[in-house]
């Protein structure tokens, strides 16, 4: 039984120093998600939401490969919420699609193709 | 390389349905030449929000409204087809595109502006490339202005041939020249420096107008020009350029370049230059340019390590210049020293050294260090009729530079610190004058970009310097868009320097001039420093005419000098140098239209107006020598390339060039110079894109300024003067040249 109890406090210890670990987060985490879009008004509406969220340093949007490359500060800010930010704008993400209303506003050349986003 | 072209068919076979839709398809040619649709291509009504991709089968179907007439059909590694739709007949549009092979490298086969005005920048900043130094294909970098209505070249004297640059109204002493961001024009190199960087050299050219950024220093303060030189790792193995004028002036410019390894890339540029024929279209017995000879060898080191984010440069140079001007009998191994002819010879060499290191934290694209380092020396050694004019300058400049952001890159800033060191040893006829100016200034610069319409570039810079003391150089431009296309940029900011009045006057010395300074202080030759305050204003429009893109500039800066040394020539028998004692200022005004007439057909045009006046001793006048109004025309016209690459280039620059007031001399009194106009022209034949030759003239209306030399019949007497120029000495020029590449 001391011995469960060993293991218990051990494996608990091993946890939490685990979480903790996950807890502290990178104030300069790069990474590169996918966005839908195709010109150079897409690449300005990218780069400027991902950039007007609080805690994002950098963001580069490439027109051919469709990737942005985000350098952010993870304890201010969750990927999850730029992602949302950029689909509120009007441009599918790896996670969020953006609302048919907003895309439907998009100048024309902005009209990146959906169906085969779907695929 | 070699293209394949692939061709875009559009063919729209049109069903105006009830609902009013646009149907239509697209097709490609591939590499076989076989007719394909093409999936994913976006088509837009121009303008619009109406916009769709093309399907599987390249068909798409648009909403058609009346407003809505411009067709845009894109797609990656194709031109962009803009089509006015007319009417709704079977059309067939046919697009060609380059791409390579592989189609892993989209060529955009737009032409590129050969001057680029700033978009996104706070500052005002013109950017010349080196398709745009080819339109004027003579010779050095003070030649390479002509075609640019930014920057006024003047001669600067009736004997040495050599131009002289404004800006805003204000002569070169005022810019802040530099060579790769390193100040490179400046105290002994103020007077024919701009003639030791051969044209070939260059790659582009950066005007600033206004004291621009803090981080070069506080000594720009009417502008900045900048130059880049080539860069080894993007050099072709072999270039080869020869040009021959029929005043007798020939030049030799060859670099070669090597690839060392992965990292490691040089660049040997070689330039030669004489002129071995004296001139006299005047009959005034003195050569209308000099005699000269050039030797001028730079070699560049370039290392780059991309993965681990450093960059760096080395450099180094020697020049050697020989000039001989004066009377056409004038030989200076029998005549030096003697009164039996004028004549005159001024033997400069000068070696530059360099060294630039930059490190881009791989993790952090934003954030990187920088540093440079240079060391020159400027051997002058010259005499003019009887008088001596030696120098020696010796310069040591080391900067170093912190980039980052703060929050994100929509604010980011530089911050770093300055060391500057000159010598200077001077021996002007009878005196000698020694100096040493040393300073150490730091810096910071914060910039913010909304990315959108607003972007400012706020610096300030504190500089401990043993004579001016310790000050401050605020400095700051915004730029503010409105409704695109509309921009908006203002700049305020100061300026300081030591006026280095023999080496930037050295026209004198080809007078009889007395030389006076009116030593009030014990500044620098007894004089102040001066001291400036620039503020400008600046609008710009991009607009489309006829469907044809245009851009409208307009610009107005003043500069308010706080102290200046004033270049008295108004006592013909005398040069003064003395401290402002009231105003003085230069206010410039400049419109300049940019705009493409037909395809590849460009315009260019500007009016230009200076009041540029000055407290004298007697006074509170105009500066002599100086155009108020001045005009400027460019047109240039290329045809389109063949499969060989081969092209006609056609290319004619008009100035018009105001009255000036000239001081008074024994033949001017109270006197303005006439107008004159100026026609230059030049054609170039590509061959390929190894090989093209050019031909053109310059001053083809052939206008010479009468009497450049005052009293050249007695070099000797009292009112001998070759400093009151205005106009060309030498008429018409032709020349010739070619250039040849290996790639």
């Amino acid at each position: 039984m001391i011995i469960m109890k060993k293991l218990i406090i051990v494996t608990i210890c091993l946890f939490s120093v685990a979480c903790f670990s996950q807890e502290k987060k990178s104030k300069s985490e790069k990474t590169s998600i996918h966005v839908s879009g195709n010109c150079e008004h897409c690449q300005m509406r990218i780069t400027k939401t991902a950039l007007s969220q609080k805690g994002v340093k950098y963001a580069t949007w490439d027109i051919p490969s469709n990737q942005l490359t985000l350098i952010y500060n993870a304890r201010k800010v969750d990927l999850l919420d730029i992602q949302k930010a950029i689909a509120a704008s009007g441009h599918d993400t790896d996670k969020f699609k953006a609302p048919d209303q907003v895309y439907e506003e998009l100048p024309g050349c902005c009209k990146y193709d959906r169906q085969a986003e779907e695929k | 390389m070699k293209y394949s072209y692939l061709f875009l068919f559009l063919s729209l076979s049109l069903n105006v349905t009830a609902q009013n839709v646009f149907e239509g398809q697209v097709h490609f040619f591939d590499d076989n030449k076989n007719k394909q649709p093409l999936e994913g291509a976006t088509v837009y009504w121009d303008n619009s929000s109406l916009g769709t991709v093309t399907d599987k089968s390249g068909k798409f179907s648009l909403p058609v409204s009346e407003k809505f007439k411009i067709l845009v059909i894109s797609y990656l590694g194709f031109d962009t087809l803009k089509q006015h739709i007319h009417n709704y007949d079977n059309q067939q549009f046919l697009l060609t595109s380059n791409t390579d092979e592989q189609l892993d490298e989209v060529v955009v086969s737009k032409r590129k502006k050969t001057i680029q005005k700033s978009y996104f920048e706070a500052q005002n900043i013109v950017t010349v490339n080196s398709a745009e130094l080819l339109k004027a294909a003579c010779c050095n970098l003070s030649e390479s202005f002509e075609t640019n209505p930014s920057i006024d070249v003047n001669f600067s004297d009736a004997l040495t041939g050599t131009k002289q640059i404004k800006m805003l109204g204000l002569s070169s002493p005022y810019l802040l020249i530099t060579e790769e961001n390193i100040p490179m024009i400046r105290g002994a190199s103020q007077a024919y420096g701009l003639t030791f960087t051969p044209g070939t050299w260059v790659e582009s050219i950066q005007i600033t107008k206004g004291t621009g950024s803090v981080v070069n220093g506080f000594e720009s303060m009417a502008g900045q020009i900048n130059t880049e030189i080539h860069k080894p790792l993007s050099q072709p193995p072999l270039f080869v350029n020869v040009y021959s004028s029929v005043d007798g002036r020939n030049e030799l410019n060859t670099h070669f370049a090597q690839k060392i390894s992965d990292k490691w890339n040089t660049t040997l540029f070689v330039h030669g230059n004489q002129r071995t024929q004296k001139n006299d279209k005047n009959n005034d017995n003195f050569s209308d340019n000099p005699l000269s000879k050039q030797i001028n060898l730079l070699n560049r080191w370039q290392y780059i390590d991309a993965q681990k984010g450093w960059v760096g440069f080395a450099n180094i140079r020697y020049m050697d210049d020989h000039k001989q001007l004066g009377s056409l009998n004038f030989d200076p191994s029998i005549h030096k020293n003697s009164q039996l002819f004028w004549g005159s010879e001024i033997d400069t060499r000068r070696w530059d050294s360099s060294l630039k290191i930059g490190y881009v934290f791989p993790e952090l694209p934003y954030q990187s260090l920088g540093l440079q380092m240079s060391y020159s020396q400027h051997d002058q050694q010259s005499y003019f009729g009887l008088n001596t004019y030696d120098i020696n300058h010796q310069s040591f400049y080391a900067s170093f530079l912190f980039n980052s952001i703060i929050g994100s890159v929509k604010s980011k800033f530089k911050a770093g610190v300055n060391f500057m060191h000159d010598t200077y040893d001077e021996q002007v006829v009878l005196d000698s004058y020694k100096r040493t100016d040393y300073s150490l200034g730091g810096y910071f610069e914060y910039s913010y970009d909304n990315l959108d319409n607003f972007s400012l570039v706020a610096g300030i810079r504190a500089d401990s310097h043993n004579t001016l003391g310790v000050f401050l150089t605020p400095r700051l431009h915004a730029r503010y868009v409105v409704a695109e296309k509309n921009i908006f940029r203002g700049s305020v900011g100061s300026g300081r320097r030591i006026a280095n009045i023999f080496a930037e006057n050295q026209p004198l010395f080809a007078t009889s001039r007395t030389i006076n300074i009116n030593s009030q202080s014990d500044g620098v030759f007894g004089l102040n420093p001066e001291k400036s305050w620039n503020y400008g204003l600046s609008y710009r429009r991009i607009f489309n005419l006829f469907s044809r893109p245009g851009d409208l500039t307009v610009d107005y800066y003043e500069t308010h000098f706080q102290n200046q040394v004033v270049v008295d020539w108004e006592n013909y028998r005398e040069i003064s140098f003395y401290n402002l004692d009231g105003k003085s200022y230069s206010k410039s005004f400049q419109v300049s239209l940019d705009y493409e007439l037909w395809n590849n057909l460009d315009l260019r045009l500007a009016y230009k107006n200076y009041d540029v006046k000055t407290q004298y001793n007697d006074s509170f006048k105009q500066r002599p020598l100086l155009a108020k109004n001045r005009l400027f025309g460019n047109l240039s016209y290329e045809t389109y390339p063949n499969d060989n690459n081969a092209l006609w280039r056609f290319d004619t620059t008009y100035h018009q060039v105001g009255k000036q007031r000239l001081p008074n001399t024994v033949i001017y009194n109270n006197e303005f110079s006439d107008s004159y106009s100026l026609w230059n022209a030049q054609i170039t034949r590509v061959f390929s894109n190894r090989f093209e030759i050019y031909v053109g003239g310059e001053n083809l209306g052939n206008y010479r300024q009468p009497q450049a030399i005052i009293d050249s019949d007695n070099p000797f007497g009292p009112n001998f003067d070759s400093s009151i120029v205005y106009g060309p000495i030498f008429g018409r020029k032709l020349y010739a040249g070619l250039r040849y590449t290996i790639l």
